[in-house]
């Protein structure tokens, strides 16, 4: 079910990026995802996902290739132009400021647009509904499901016009990931184009409208989350055939 | 569930238990019994455990929420940690004050969920660090190889072995820092093995390795029992413990809420609520209307 219309929001092409001198990590991968779409980005270990990710937002150094946003090149230029630019992006780890209240930091997610703050906090409590209720509490206090809401709060505060997920449902417990993907399903519901890079490979399938296999740095396959799904090469190669 | 394509179910030990099936029930051959293990942080109880047995030769998944003391109670047990009060026992032998390098020689030996390959020795030279009895080891017996060469080769030979098992055998010159995250998990199985232990601990043997790998771990961890060995593992990936466990205890919030059969717990209202959540056996894409699907109820 792509709702796809005719320019693609990112288009990433033929990027190269890596961190060590030398050593490129993504050889040539291509990427687009047009509006309101739900990408997944699933593939082995070090196949480089989350650099994948990074480098659309401007963490790591981009050697080659191309990224444009709404059709404009964004490549190169760096994390807090890109948020203004409306890329928004959820770490893995440490996604929080564990000192400060939920309130403060959503604030903090739209420091550079602070007027809308009431307009987006609607929006974001319109989909996480609890955290409205706990303003006043500190992050640090959280669950690691709860600490992820405010993540993903936190970077839809800026209006994004693409949201940028690693790993929504690492370290979480059964229920909680299963909570996640379906939170994850509701934002994209809401218009907000979404690229998700995931572990849990079948429950992130089931969810996209479409899905890319990375494999050492590159795109070996694509489809929609289905055709993936059910593609012998990548159950082989990837998904395995236990949780079938 | 099925498992399709590979479709020899695993073999499965029943009647462990004695009596009527509840948290802490008793086995009829335990290897491990813990009683009262409780361990405090401050003002939190992370594990406070009033019984529980894990059978002799059979598979024991441990699962819980985060935060439920799997991990914690693994380190009381293999002496990485102290409990504040309790009594915990392998083999009938207490391990009250034992230090971890002695349970490990006992028999009793486990891995990390995050792995602690030695990434600067080769493969090879992190296995052989496994092995015990090595009598090159002290000093004035390491100046007359004579001694030791022997055994060295032995237990090269038994190194070799094992990476053939888990295909590491190309890599065992290669430096452990350069394996990939699922190849550490591999090689800290096997570097575990060296031992030759009877019960084996795995903490998240899954967690981070490519879900193509996991059906070889599997099997590895099937051919321990087949060897006589006792396995106990944490995994939050409940394919894998239906697959391959005989036997589940569940924890929560420290303590032990429900233990049984995997496909008889897992239908366990509490643990479904407390853990597993409600849609455990669903496509996501239904749930979020995504795609509707056809009458059969689950796409194969």
């Amino acid at each position: 079910m792509a709702k796809s219309t005719e320019t693609p929001v990112v288009v990433a092409k033929d990027l190269v990026a890596g961190y060590l001198p030398g050593v490129n990590i993504l050889n040539g991968t291509n990427l687009y995802a047009n509006k309101g779409e739900l990408v997944g980005i699933i593939g082995p270990n070090g196949a480089g996902k989350s650099t994948f990710l990074k480098a659309i937002f401007g963490l790591v150094q981009v050697r080659g290739g191309s990224i444009t946003l709404n059709g404009d090149d964004i490549t190169g230029l760096k994390a807090n132009k890109l948020v203004s630019r409306g890329v928004g992006f959820v770490p893995q780890n440490n996604n929080v400021f564990p000192s400060l209240t939920i309130e403060e930091n959503l604030q903090m997610g739209m420091f550079q647009d602070s007027k809308r703050f009431d307009e987006r906090l609607e929006f974001v409590t319109g989909i996480f509904a609890e955290l409205g209720k706990r303003l006043k509490q500190r992050a640090g206090s959280l669950s690691g499901g709860e600490r992820q809401m405010v993540a993903m709060s936190r970077a839809l505060m800026m209006d994004p016009a693409v949201l940028l997920l690693d790993e929504p449902s690492a370290g979480l417990s059964p229920a909680r990931q299963d909570e996640a993907f379906i939170r994850v399903s509701e934002i994209n519901k809401a218009g907000v184009t979404t690229i998700m890079v995931e572990q849990n490979a079948r429950r992130c399938l089931q969810i996209c409208d479409r899905g890319y296999v990375l494999d050492q740095g590159k795109d070996a396959y694509t489809g929609t989350g289905r055709e993936l799904l059910n593609d012998p090469k990548v159950i082989g190669l990837y998904l395995g055939t236990l949780g079938a | 569930m099925s498992s399709n394509g590979t479709s020899d179910s695993p073999v499965k030990s029943t009647g462990l238990h004695v009596g009527e099936i509840k948290p802490g029930v008793a086995k009829k051959d335990p290897i491990l019994i813990a009683d009262g293990v409780r361990r405090q942080f401050g003002g939190l109880t992370a594990v406070d455990v009033a019984h529980v047995e894990i059978p002799r030769h059979a598979i024991t998944a441990l699962i819980g929420p985060n935060g439920a003391g799997k991990t914690t109670f693994f380190n009381l047990l293999t002496g990485f940690d102290t409990p504040n009060e309790g009594t915990w026992s392998f083999n009938g032998k207490s391990l009250a004050g034992v230090p971890a390098f002695r349970v490990a020689r006992m028999g009793l030996i486990r891995t990390f969920q995050l792995t602690k390959a030695l990434g600067l020795l080769t493969v090879m030279d992190n296995m052989k660090l496994g092995s015990t009895q090595q009598k090159g080891e002290k000093l004035w017996a390491s100046v007359f190889p004579f001694l030791w060469k022997k055994k060295d080769e032995e237990i090269e030979v038994q190194a070799l072995d094992l990476l053939t098992r888990f295909k590491l055998d190309a890599k065992k010159d290669d430096y452990a820092a350069s394996l990939s995250g699922g190849q550490r998990k591999l090689l800290e199985m096997a570097r575990a093995l060296m031992t030759k232990p009877e019960l084996v601990m795995l903490d998240e043997p899954m967690a981070g390795v490519n879900p193509a790998l996991t059906q070889s771990l599997l099997d590895h961890i099937l051919n321990l029992k087949k060897e006589g060995m006792t396995v106990l593992f944490v995994e939050h990936d409940m394919h894998m413990v239906r697959h391959i466990a005989d036997w589940v205890i569940v924890m929560a919030e420290g303590k032990v809420v429900a233990e049984g059969d995997p496909h008889e717990v897992m239908k366990n209202p509490a643990v479904i609520d407390a853990y597993l959540g409600s849609h455990q056996d669903v496509d996501l894409g239904a749930v979020t209307g995504r795609i509707t699907l056809p009458k059969m109820g689950k796409e194969k």
